[in-house]
């Protein structure tokens, strides 16, 4: 770790970065343009290769079963098609404009430009790490995408059974131009607002979690409820199907987590170990916490506390020790349980899935614990040159800044969706359920 | 001849089958029902949404048989299907009018 902050150091001080900006890890950076003379590491290039694929494991199908059991089976294909269908057309989008809107060669604190239809990136071309490694840009364009395409399809967490196909991806498109990719470049970007400021997210927790969560929850109030919410009965279907997409989404996190920090080496290694005992914990409080509200220990229990781990330490991975992350795994899967079982019943919105709930409430948690489990008397991998308190307020900033630009962000494009298509199937689709109304198909022909 | 109609517990088909096959009856219509009676429903509970179900899943047997051996059915399925718990079921006999094997058209009690 040290050597790698001296390093980062070197990098940073070359780019004009003040030194207290530049000693915390950062696990994602922008793709800086490395010397000519770089080539990328076959280890590096086949892991992070194999990260990206782990990714879309997570999309599809590991995100479209969760989310698919967890809504009634007429809703069902709706659910997985519009999960499909949108990280689909974040792929697409993010080659023609949103890698340089986010990682393009010029910019400001908030948005960059250039690159654009990925002009000037070749088979040659490379991305830095975050030692004097390098590897293949195609790879890390590849990684990137694959976040850009997860965070788009976790939003339709709160909205579905009741949002137009159409609407859902207009939304999309609109709300990845001007949420996603500025979020993006000023948390991950060199020269981004939040990345200057030092603020700690390894593998993106203020970026997709954060972000996709409070992004939600601002849809859902606007879309409004589904008719008969609260009142009728509206159980998941098929909890077989959450419990098999929870597994994949927990294999393929590694990936995400591990991958993200763009090398095969022991910071990787701890992510990875990371991703196994936070989640560990989330599992196990979660159960433990319904038990102690008087409710049996549930598979959805166990589901959700594996989700709320893992989203905790998404921006921990690298920035924690292994019993930090147990911690922090323990404590958000908590919080989230309460949230999404005694606050949310009273506050009375709909987010269907708690995509709220659990990304934003858990994400929210995970970035400001990553202030306190970074510390090395805790058993973190920071230096100690940032103190505790310093270091959580960079968090609690960082994570303001990603709730207001996500909010006024998704309200924007949640209100064009609506003024072009009507953003809310009729009622009687809404009843007769999304999977004929809007794709003419059923889930199931028994 | 009679239809003895019996709403059981699940758990419970195959006990009263082989009691009512020991009796020589050769055959039953078995379906799966939901139903209520002074037996309670079960609570679900996902994320802390309660649903309460009022329906509990039971299985229905529907036997003919000829008046004399209706009493024995009865009896046999009365016993086989008590578990001393509330929720066990019910019984009913009902007056039939008519048996048909489509097969061969044989009619009444030979059709059994």
């Amino acid at each position: 770790m040290m050597t790698f902050s001296k390093k980062l150091c070197g990098m940073a001080g070359a780019a004009g970065l003040s030194l207290f900006a530049a000693l915390p890890a950062w696990a994602q950076e922008a793709a800086e343009a490395a010397p000519a003379a770089a080539v990328p590491n076959p280890g590096n290039n086949a892991w992070m290769m194999t990260s990206t694929v782990l990714v879309l494991l997570m999309i599809l199908p590991g995100l479209a079963l969760f989310y698919g059991g967890l809504t009634r089976s007429k809703n069902m294909l709706a659910t997985m098609t519009q999960i499909g269908a949108a990280a689909c057309l974040a792929m697409l989008i993010w080659v023609m404009y949103g890698y340089g809107l986010a990682f393009g060669p010029e910019g400001n604190a908030f948005i960059s430009w250039g690159k654009w239809f990925l002009v000037g990136v070749t088979t040659d071309s490379t991305a830095a790490t975050f030692s004097d490694e390098v590897i293949s840009e195609y790879v890390f364009v590849s990684f990137q995408m694959t976040f850009a395409a997860i965070t788009a399809a976790l939003v339709l967490g709160s909205v579905v059974e009741r949002m137009k196909f159409s609407a859902v991806m207009l939304f999309t498109a609109i709300w990845l131009t001007i949420v996603y990719f500025p979020i993006a470049h000023m948390v991950w970007a060199g020269g981004g607002l939040l990345f200057e400021m030092g603020a700690l997210d390894f593998a993106g927790g203020t970026v997709v979690h954060i972000n996709a969560g409070v992004s939600a929850l601002v849809a859902c109030l606007i879309l409004g409820k589904r008719i008969g919410y609260p009142k009728e009965p509206m159980a998941p279907h098929s909890m077989t199907m959450t419990m098999i997409g929870t597994g994949m989404l927990w294999v393929g996190w590694f990936g995400f987590n591990a991958g993200s920090e763009l090398e095969a080496d022991g910071t990787a290694a701890l992510a990875m170990i990371n991703t196994f005992v936070a989640t560990a914990a989330g599992a196990l409080f979660w159960m433990l916490a319904e038990k102690a509200h008087g409710h049996k220990a549930s598979a959805l229990g166990f589901c959700s506390g594996v989700i709320a781990g893992l989203v905790a330490v998404t921006p921990a991975a690298g920035n924690s020790g292994p019993f930090g992350a147990i911690v922090l795994g323990a404590i958000a899967s908590i919080i989230c349980f309460y949230f999404v079982s005694v606050i949310k019943p009273k506050l009375g919105y709909d987010d269907s899935l708690d995509a709220f709930g659990i990304h934003g409430v858990g994400g929210i948690v995970g970035a400001i614990g990553t202030g306190i489990v970074y510390q090395p008397f805790l058993g973190g991998p920071g230096d100690g040159s940032t103190a505790m308190g310093a270091q959580v307020m960079t968090q609690i900033i960082a994570v303001v800044v990603s709730i207001v630009w996500a909010s006024v962000g998704t309200a924007i494009a949640i209100f064009i969706a609506k003024a072009v298509t009507g953003l809310r199937v009729s009622e009687e689709v809404e009843h007769q359920g999304l999977d004929l109304g809007e794709h003419g198909e059923r889930a199931y022909n028994m | 001849m009679k239809l003895v109609m019996a709403i059981i517990k699940p758990f419970k088909l195959d006990d009263v089958r082989e009691a009512l096959s020991s009796l020589g009856i050769a055959g039953m219509t078995v379906s799966e029902v939901k139903g209520f009676g002074r037996q309670k429903g079960q609570t679900e509970i996902y994320r802390g949404a309660e649903y309460s179900t009022n329906m509990v899943p039971k299985i229905k047997v529907e036997v003919v048989c000829d008046d004399d051996l209706a009493p024995r059915v009865v009896e046999a399925t009365q016993a086989a299907a008590n578990s001393g718990a509330i929720g066990d079921g019910k019984i009913f006999v009902l007056d039939v009018g008519q048996a048909v094997r489509i097969r061969t058209g044989e009619t009444g009690e030979t059709a059994l």
